[in-house]
This record gives structure tokens, sequence and C-alpha cells, in this order.
């Protein structure tokens, strides 16, 4: 049996309206559960990027990219191993504010975790963190001792090692 | 009519003359700038504007009122597939979109170029269960090869041209254009200008020179090569060809039931069909050949049975115009990306004279065993009870092989492409991928209006007939001049047939308690005769095929007949049984 991975899906799209309704059928038409996406604009000026992360052998994320790429609206599909790219996901806690100044280690842990309070009111606190999954899977641990009143995790957002050469596409075209 | 004249230049740079119009009339003009003779549909509220115009224009452009939307498609695709040109579908919004999603599903399927256009609400209405408001670009996102919502008449001729361009080239598909009515009744000033590429979207991948040299050496060393092309030969227009890669090397050349007719049955290098009930001999030697030639085909699972025992012996040569499709289900050991006619053309001068006789000579041997076992009791039966694949004789007798053949699905789909004797190209029109039951008779209708010159025979089962059976309507009132078979076992034989094989014999659901046909014909004025008996069946399919209108033919078949060869579900295709 071929070994699973995590491969992150980089796509490069017109934004255009019902691309995430296209993309996101490739993915439930062969039961495959995607673990985040994400979709924001990209370096190029009308050009979308989205990227997801899915779990499955490299034979399939191949067919997956396949699929992807031959959908009218996507300039260029891309799919990458952890150790070919830089990543990050943000996440936020809302915590009760009487903990912050109640409970130093709370404090302790926002400056060791490199996190940073974004907001403070009498009734609560709200701490951002950027980072890998790893960090902010502990960050919820060592946060949930004191009671998390809301939590919430961005997609992972991508970028790769090496160059991608989706402007060269889009030049060739108009020439 | 009096209806200005847009004058559309050639060329891109030059400023277009402007003519102010409603985006419905700006729909029918696209329609008429890229060639469309004649579409089918269906009226209704959310599209009667378009109607209105159909009506002006209706010198220019004829429009065939189908008795249901699904009619509408599948003569569509009817049109596209007999033709190689665009089909056009068009529809109202909500039940009338919806009703088109069998037949989108089809062309997706079966890569036919197909363009539906519905009509929507008004665009202040989208999202308010307005009446008859459905989310068919949501419905269509994935069958369709591209579709669009249009709010603003401006939008109209870009999109149009774009939908139109897309759904013929590369490996065509279907596109669905949904034009909310305030967009249809807006004006504004129209022009139209083809489409001619679109940025994120390659149609044909540039041939690779490399790729075909080595697929050339492949074949050049190859003792037992085996060529199974596809419906991607006919779609580029690639017979010519094929034939002279098949000819100058010599390979035995079998084909999918898509890519039917490409070579004339009659070629000695043809040697049938492959697949679940396709021929012995292309079947069994797939799992002997040394290099497996694959050509515009996407290796179905009805085509190779068990893929972890399908041609593991061979080396793949894969021509394939569409990526994704290049190690899907089989993988390949040399990938020709590209267009077949042009990668065969440059295939051509690479390969050298050869002959296999030894190895054309097994085809031969296999299909001598499989006349003994199931051809001739096929075709010249001497039990009691019509068979399927005499009246198919009698059909090609009359035909001399030149009539386009319509199937359904079921064992006369099965038996039709066994058994249709083809000398001419695209011939062969049938629902392969989606297996679509109430397809021909609609289809027939499509490719007989594209192609008035030819005769167009629909070969139906009594069970696919009453799917799509209100289209006699159609025909009645258009006078289309199709001839129309039923053969009739009074079951859902194909089912039946599994349900004997596979399940005990427990016949649950597949025995049909049918009207009478031929009343039902005559209903709609349409000629027509039952055969029972075999001494009929000559006499009655020469006065079928020698009408000059619409001709409706029953002809009672044995009830528990079988289609054999087979390859069960699962097995290999070396595991196919002749009984």
């Amino acid at each position: 049996m071929e070994e699973t991975k995590v491969y992150t899906v980089s796509i490069y799209t017109e934004n255009n309206i019902g691309l995430l309704n296209r993309l996101s059928a490739i993915f439930q038409r062969r039961h495959i559960n995607i673990e985040s996406i994400n979709s924001s604009v990209s370096e190029i000026p009308d050009v979308s990027r989205f990227t997801i992360v899915v779990e499955m052998t490299e034979t399939q994320i191949n067919k997956i990219i396949g699929q992807i790429a031959k959908q009218v609206e996507v300039i260029k599909a891309y799919y990458h191993t952890d150790d070919e790219i830089i990543y990050q996901e943000s996440c936020l806690f809302k915590i009760k504010s009487d903990l912050l100044f109640e409970d130093r280690q709370i404090q302790n842990i926002v400056k060791d975790s490199n996190s940073r309070i974004v907001t403070v009111n009498r009734e609560y606190f709200v701490v951002e963190k950027s980072g890998r999954k790893e960090e902010i899977d502990q960050l919820f641990e060592d946060f949930s001792t004191f009671g998390i009143m809301q939590f919430i995790r961005s997609g992972r957002i991508a970028v790769t090692k090496e160059k991608l050469e989706v402007s060269h596409i889009l030049n060739a075209f108009n020439h | 009519m009096g209806i200005e004249e847009v004058t559309l230049s050639e060329n891109n740079r030059k400023p277009k003359a402007t003519v102010r119009i409603s985006g419905s009339e700006a729909i029918v003009r696209c329609l008429i700038e890229e060639g469309v003779d004649i579409l089918y549909g269906y009226p209704g509220g959310a599209i009667m504007p378009v109607y209105d115009e159909l009506y002006k224009y209706q010198g220019k452009i004829h429009h065939v009122m189908t008795r249901h939307e699904q009619g509408a498609t599948h003569a569509a695709q009817g049109y596209a597939r007999i033709s190689g040109k665009v089909g056009v579908a068009i529809a109202t919004s909500g039940p009338g979109a919806t009703n088109l999603v069998t037949g989108i599903a089809d062309a997706q399927i079966d890569s036919t170029a197909m363009v539906c256009i519905t009509g929507q609400v008004a665009s202040h209405l989208l999202g308010s269960d307005a009446f008859q408001e459905t989310d068919i670009v949501g419905i269509s996102t994935p069958i369709t090869k591209w579709n669009h919502q249009v709010t603003k008449a401006a939008d109209i001729p870009k999109v149009l041209a774009k939908a139109f361009y897309i759904a013929k080239s590369g490996r065509p598909g279907p596109v669905l254009i949904d034009i909310t009515k305030d967009a249809q009744f807006e004006e504004f000033d129209f022009s139209y200008e083809k489409c001619t590429g679109v940025r994120s979207y390659t149609a044909n991948p540039k041939s690779d020179d490399r790729a075909i040299a080595n697929a050339a050496e492949l074949i050049n060393g190859a003792k037992k090569p085996l060529i199974v092309w596809g419906q991607g030969v006919i779609l580029s227009r690639a017979e010519e060809e094929l034939k002279q890669v098949v000819e100058k090397a010599g390979i035995p050349a079998a084909w999918t039931i898509l890519g039917a007719s490409a070579i004339p049955t009659a070629h000695p290098l043809n040697v049938g069909m492959v697949g679940m009930h396709g021929n012995y001999g292309p079947n069994v030697l797939t799992n002997e050949c040394d290099v497996l030639i694959a050509i515009g085909m996407r290796f179905d699972d009805r085509v190779t049975g068990n893929l972890s025992a399908y041609a593991k012996q061979a080396k793949i040569v894969h021509f394939e115009i569409d990526p994704s499709e290049i190690d899907k289900n089989v993988k390949t050991d040399v990938a020709v990306l590209g267009d077949a006619k042009e990668c065969l053309s440059k295939l051509i001068p690479l390969l050298d004279k050869n002959q296999h006789e030894d190895w054309h000579q097994k085809f031969k041997d296999f299909y001598v065993l499989e006349y003994d076992k199931v051809i001739k009791g096929d075709l010249h039966p001497t039990k009691e009870g019509l068979t399927m694949g005499e009246v198919l004789k009698e059909i090609n007798r009359c035909s001399n092989g030149n009539a386009a053949i319509v199937s359904d699905v079921g064992q006369h789909q099965m038996i039709a492409c066994r058994y249709a004797e083809f000398t001419t190209t695209k011939s062969n029109i049938t629902s392969g991928g989606l297996g679509t039951m109430g397809f021909a008779l609609p289809a027939a209708i499509g490719a007989k209006m594209a192609a008035p010159d030819r005769e167009v025979v629909a070969i139906i089962g009594d069970g696919g007939y009453q799917m799509t059976i209100q289209e006699l309507g159609t025909i009645f009132q258009q006078k289309t001049a199709v001839k129309i078979v039923v053969l009739n076992n009074e079951f859902l034989g194909m089912v039946r047939q599994w349900q004997q094989l596979f399940f005990d014999k427990r016949y649950a659901s597949t025995e049909m308690t049918n009207p009478d046909f031929v009343t039902i014909a005559k209903g709609y004025s349409i000629e027509a005769k039952r055969v029972v008996k075999r001494e009929e069946l000559k006499a009655a399919v020469a006065e079928m095929m020698a009408s000059k209108e619409a001709y409706f033919l029953e002809v009672r078949v044995e009830k528990e007949g079988n289609v054999f060869p087979m390859i069960p579900t699962g097995a290999s295709v070396s595991e196919m049984r002749l009984e």
C-alpha cells in the first residue's frame, strides 16, 4: 500500500463566481475530506490563489491535480509536501479577562508562545497566534485549563520554495 | 423581416459596428454567428423573451420544440455526434433547466460538444425562492466543462462566444449558460467577435516530438502490437491517419463503443470491439499483446474489466488530448499528449512498414471460435424466436452499411454495436459512458436533422423507448424521417440477463407489460408495423428502409435472449465468457 502524506495544493485561478464550488466538487465526488481551504488574491492582479490541504497518496494527488488543472478557469495547479513549502496558520482565542489578571501563567504562555494579545476589555481578552498547526495545538492545550470561550483557526496558507511561473503562462497567452 | 444586419469584421483590430438590441435578440444573433442552424428546446416563463426573438428570426434559425427538455439535450447530442458541430439546447428556468441535467451529464462523460442555454429568474429575485427558480449553475457544475450565469445583457456576446469555443475545442464537452430574465430584456450595443482562446485554458496540449519518437520505437519493436482506438479519433477527424498507421505498421486494431465506425467494419485489420460485450479476440488478446497502443480512449472500466489483470504484460502507449486521462486508470509507458490527428500524422513517417501475420491470425482464429459459439446463433438462428442480431443483419443488408445507427442502452445496444456494419465515420451514436436509457429516440431526431441525406436508424429496447416515447410528437410535427426499430422482448433485457446470471433468476421488476406500440406510433401518424415471425422480417425491414418518411418497426424478439460474449464485472478480459 502506498503511504499517505499531507499535501498542500496551490491553485491559481481566474477570479470567478462558482469556482470554489467547482473545485470542492472534485474532492466531494471522490469522497475526499479537505483538511483546510483558503482563498485569496495572489501576487498577480485579478488572479486568485486557493490553498487546499489534503491527506492522500501521491498517485491520488496526481490524479486530483489533473482534474483540477483541466477546469477551464484554473490557470495552474501544484501540489507540495510540507518540506517544500513555507506555511502558516493563524488562530484566535477568546478567554475570560479575570484570568488574565489573576493568573500570571497566562501572560507567560502568551510570551513563550510568541502569540499576541489583540484586545482586552473587562469581560474577555483575545490572543492571536500565527504558526504551524502543532504550535497552535500546543497553545490550545495550554489555554484549555483556563477555559476557552471561543477558538478559531484559519486554513493553511503557504508559499513554495520553488519558483512558480504563473505569470509566464499568462504572458505567453498575451503574446 | 426588417432586421438590421450587423457586419462583423474578421479583423479584431477594426472597431466593431454595433447595434442597440435586447439581450434576448443578442442571444439569437450570437447563435447565428456561431453557425447554429437548428436548436432544440422547450419554452417557458424565464426564457420567453428569447422565444419571441426565435419567432422573429425563424427564417434564419430553426427551433425544434421537443416534448421534454431531456429530449432537447439528446437531440442536440445526436446533432453534434453525426455532424461534428456544436449541438444547442435551450430551456426555461427551474424544471426546464433540471430536465436538461441527464443530457448534460451524458454529453460530459461522452465528450460531446453542446451548449445549453437556460433562462433564469430576474437577477433581483436570485436566491429568493422565486417561481421556477433553481440553482442550475450549482447543479450543473460537476457535469459541465464550463458554466456561467449572465445577469447583464452586455456580457452575452463574450460569454456565448466563449461557451462555443470551450464546448468544441480540445476535448469537447457541454457548457451551460444561465441568463437572467432582466438581462434578456435589457438593451445594449451589440457586436460579435468569435472567441479564439481563453488564457486559463489549453485546448490542445502541444505535441511532443520526442514522445512520438518513443512511441514509434516501441511500435516498431513490437511483435504483437494491438491498437485500441476510441472516440478521440472521430473528434479530431483523424480517421485517415489512423487507417494509415494501422496499414503501414500492419497492426490489428480494435475499437471502443464510441470509437466504432472510424475505420470501416470490413477493413481487414479491424478486429472488432473491446469491452464487456465486445469481441472475443481483441479482449482476450489484450492480455497477450506486447505493445498496447491506445488512441483517443480513456480505459473505461467497461473496456478494461479488472484493472489489476489488464494488459500487465504489455508496454502501454497512450495518445490522448486530456492530460488528466494519462495514468488515470492504466499506467502508461509512453504518453503522447495532443490532438490525435496531429500526433498520428507525425507518427506515420516514423513507422516501419510491417506485417504481423501470425499475430493477426490469432484474432482470426478467435473470431472463428466466437462465430461458432455466438455469432452464428445470433445472425443465423435456427431455433424459434427472433434474435436481435438477425434484425441488425437485415438492416445491414438494406443499408449496405451506410446507415447511421443510433442505439439506446441495454442488450439491443450491445447487439447493435457488435453487428452493425459501418462504412462511414460518425455513424454509431449511442450513450456510452452514462448509459442513458431514453437517449436514442431524441438523439436520432437530432442526427437526422443534421444529416438529412443519411439514413438514420434508431435501435431501441422496449424499456428505453418508453422513457422518451413522447418524442414521437416531435417526429410527427417536424416530419423527421427517422427509422425507429424497437426490439421488444418485454423485459429490461440487460438487467434480466444479470438477474439470470448473478441473482438466481429472481426477475425483480424487469418484466414489462407493454402497450400496443404500433397503435401508439399510428396515433402520431407514423407508419408502423409489427414483426413476430422470422419470415416477415426481411420484407418488413426492406419496407422500412425504403420509406421516405418516418417509420416505426416493432420486432418481437425472444424474451430471454442473452448477449455473449461477456466479461463479468470484476473479471479480467482474459476471463471473457462465450456462453
